[in-house]
């Protein structure tokens, strides 16, 4: 058996399947997957083959109905609540396809939600001048240092995304978990975005990306596609 | 620190909020204009009450009264809590004006004009005599004839307005006043077989608006001793059916009315052999609420069901707000999802909404207190400048006796209101804000990525 200490992030054998009404829609069966410190894993299938789902189990947003899921060797399953939650906090950081920013906060105000989320007042107090430095020196890495003080809706869809990218870094997460980050935008703003993961990879990040797109999926270190809630093949 | 910025964040730009905020200032204003007018009328009512009948009553509702009035009176000057002592006759009898000739029965009440304004406010009801009281029953006309103040409502006009229609001069009207003399047994007084009726003339030398419409459309004042005479009640022992008495500057009513009860339980223990001492035993002591519990608590009944009436709209403002933060959190349904997503606890999505709901009230309540002191500052102009314009009145001044609508407000009643819209927007607000806290992020960002 393999050992799951060994990797960043594991699943071993997920079962995920939901009630649509009076159907249920059987959603992942049996997945196995292991993540290594550092890695590019692309997870590819076509829409409803629970690529999504298994990204949300990863991030402890959702629990699977069987199989166990491992971070560092240690299993989820046994995280209290306020445990998952700073796993979400400090150990992962999620990029959406749609980016989903907070309307009503800044560029910056949104980068540094991840921080304060994980603060009390008082360290708020204490941390806030250098999460505010880390936040500016990654929105100038992702190319918007000029843009700090505008609102979501007054930037384009890849800018979003790349204040996604940054909020997602700002607690320097061991993974970065995205969820289709080019599925909505345009080819040349697309590569963009990929450019992005490409350097932070290059840089040491572990990543896990759910794209339905060949293309981007080959830009990964590993490749897992997913067919009928399984994998049918990793190259 | 996120459960700070949200808050204030989302209040500031979104336009729902304005929604909320105007929801809840609407409510607090009405209750702070209806609960200021309707507790400025109560107030202003028990107030005249308490005004007119001074702090403690020794009556009875008997019409032969009772005797050895004057000896208590002297007992009570002495003690260390009591200001002054007035004795009242309360009476019927026939007032028929000599002039008109028009007749009607009607109240009588006698005063000792000396010690009632000392006891009572009475001297400021006055008109003619307001600055010199002692003359109120010497008509200015000829200070020799007999007088009698007659109550405002029975005599001068009131226009629209709520103004009196006072003449500039007194008028020498006189009205013959007859009684029907009661012996100290309660029989009425005979000479030879037949019943005797006392009756004398007397002059209008005032008029007296106490502000109690019932007083001031039934009363006429006359001298304490002229009514005991028409009443037969200065035949023997003297009588008198009242005494008023007005306890010193601090003295707490309840305490000393409760004294001025166990001086005359002693007094009349010590006369037990008077000749009349039955008549003691229809006397009651009371302070001057309970004295006229049956005019101030239909009143005070009417303050209670208004506030109960209040406290429904205060579950609309709830039920509002429980609407308005159904539909910003069904708005915001994906926030709370990236907030768990970014590793927000349950009880930190509840803080923010909760917060929310704290800061709508907060403003709600402020916006609506202000605008309502605004509006009671002008109430009364307003009104003048309706009933210019168009006639308008909130009580017909001739019906009702109403001068100013009332318009001070009690900060105690501010903060409450306030408080309470607080708490209606954190109640409002608590049931959605429990239910987003515990939606699972992953259901809604699904939802949304759909």
């Amino acid at each position: 058996m393999t050992n799951k200490n060994n990797y960043i992030l594991s699943c071993n054998d997920i079962y995920k399947s939901y009630q649509m009404g009076a159907t249920r829609l059987d959603v992942l069966r049996g997945v196995n997957l292991d993540v290594s410190r550092g890695e590019f894993v692309a997870v590819r299938g076509a829409s409803g083959s629970g690529k999504s789902t298994l990204l949300h189990i990863f991030g402890a947003l959702d629990t699977p109905d069987k199989g166990g899921v491992f971070f560092e060797g240690q299993s989820l399953a046994r995280f209290s609540g306020g445990k998952i939650n700073e796993f979400r906090n400090k150990k992962i950081g999620f990029v959406f396809q749609f980016y989903h920013l907070l309307d009503e906060l800044t560029v910056l105000e949104n980068v540094l939600l991840a921080k304060m989320a994980g603060a009390s007042a008082l360290g708020w107090f204490v941390a806030s001048d250098a999460a505010k430095k880390r936040a500016r020196q990654l929105l100038d890495e992702m190319g918007l240092s000029q843009r700090v003080r505008h609102r979501p809706f007054q930037l384009s869809g890849g800018e979003r995304q790349r204040v996604a990218i940054a909020r997602a870094l700002m607690n320097e997460p061991d993974i970065v978990l995205a969820d289709e980050p080019t599925g909505n935008l345009d080819s040349q703003t697309g590569s963009g975005i990929l450019k992005v993961f490409e350097k932070l990879h290059r840089q040491g990040q572990t990543i896990v990306m759910v794209t339905h797109d060949e293309r981007i999926a080959a830009k990964a270190q590993r490749v897992i596609k997913l067919a009928d809630g399984r994998i049918s093949a990793a190259y | 620190m996120y459960d700070i910025l949200l808050p204030i964040k989302f209040f500031f730009r979104r336009r729902i909020t304005i929604l909320a905020v105007l929801a809840v200032a609407l409510c607090v204003f009405t209750v702070v204009v209806v609960m200021t007018v309707m507790n400025g009328l109560v107030t202003d009512f028990t107030d005249k009450n308490h005004t007119f009948f001074s702090d403690c009553i020794i009556s009875t509702d008997s019409l032969v009264g009772f005797g050895l009035y004057d000896e208590f009176m002297s007992r009570l000057e002495k003690t260390d809590f009591v200001a002054s002592v007035a004795p009242v006759i309360n009476a019927f009898g026939l007032v028929e004006s000599e002039s008109s000739g028009k007749n009607a029965a009607l109240d009588l009440m006698g005063i000792d004009i000396a010690r009632h304004i000392k006891t009572t406010d009475f001297a400021d009801s006055l008109y003619y005599r307001k600055d010199t009281p002692m003359l109120a029953f010497k008509p200015v006309y000829d200070t020799n004839l007999p007088g009698c103040i007659v109550g405002v409502d029975l005599l001068v006009e009131r226009q629209k307005s709520g103004q009196y229609s006072q003449l500039s001069f007194l008028p020498a009207w006189s009205y013959l006043i007859t009684c029907f003399p009661l012996t100290p047994k309660g029989a009425l007084a005979k000479t030879g077989t037949q019943l005797s009726a006392n009756s004398k003339t007397f002059y209008y030398s005032d008029n007296s608006n106490s502000g109690l419409a019932k007083i001031d459309s039934t009363v006429v004042y006359l001298p304490f001793d002229s009514l005991q005479s028409l009443c037969g009640m200065d035949v023997g022992t003297k009588r008198t059916n009242a005494v008023f008495v007005k306890f010193k500057k601090g003295c707490d009513i309840d305490v000393c009315t409760q004294k001025v009860s166990g001086l005359w339980q002693d007094f009349i223990k010590e006369k037990g052999d008077f000749a009349f001492a039955g008549l003691f035993g229809t006397i009651s002591v009371q302070d001057w609420k309970t004295y006229r519990r049956g005019t101030i608590a239909p009143m005070e009944k009417e303050q209670t069901m208004l506030i109960l009436l209040f406290a429904l709209v205060g579950l609309i403002t709830v039920f509002i707000i429980f609407v308005i933060f159904y539909m910003i959190i069904n708005r915001k349904s994906k926030d709370i999802g990236i907030l768990k997503s970014l590793g927000v606890s349950r009880f930190g999505i509840l803080r923010v909404f909760l917060r929310l709901a704290f800061l709508i009230g907060l403003f709600g309540a402020a916006v609506g207190i202000l605008f309502a002191l605004v509006f009671l500052a002008n109430i009364n102009r307003l009104e003048g400048w309706l009933f210019d314009k168009f006639g308008f009145q909130m009580w017909n001044r001739e019906i009702y006796a109403i001068g100013e609508i009332p318009h001070r407000t009690v900060p105690l009643l501010l903060l409450a209101v306030a408080a309470c819209a607080v708490a209606a927007c954190l109640l409002g607000a608590l049931l959605p804000t429990l239910s987003a806290a515990g939606r699972k992020c992953v259901d809604v960002l699904r939802v949304n990525q759909l």
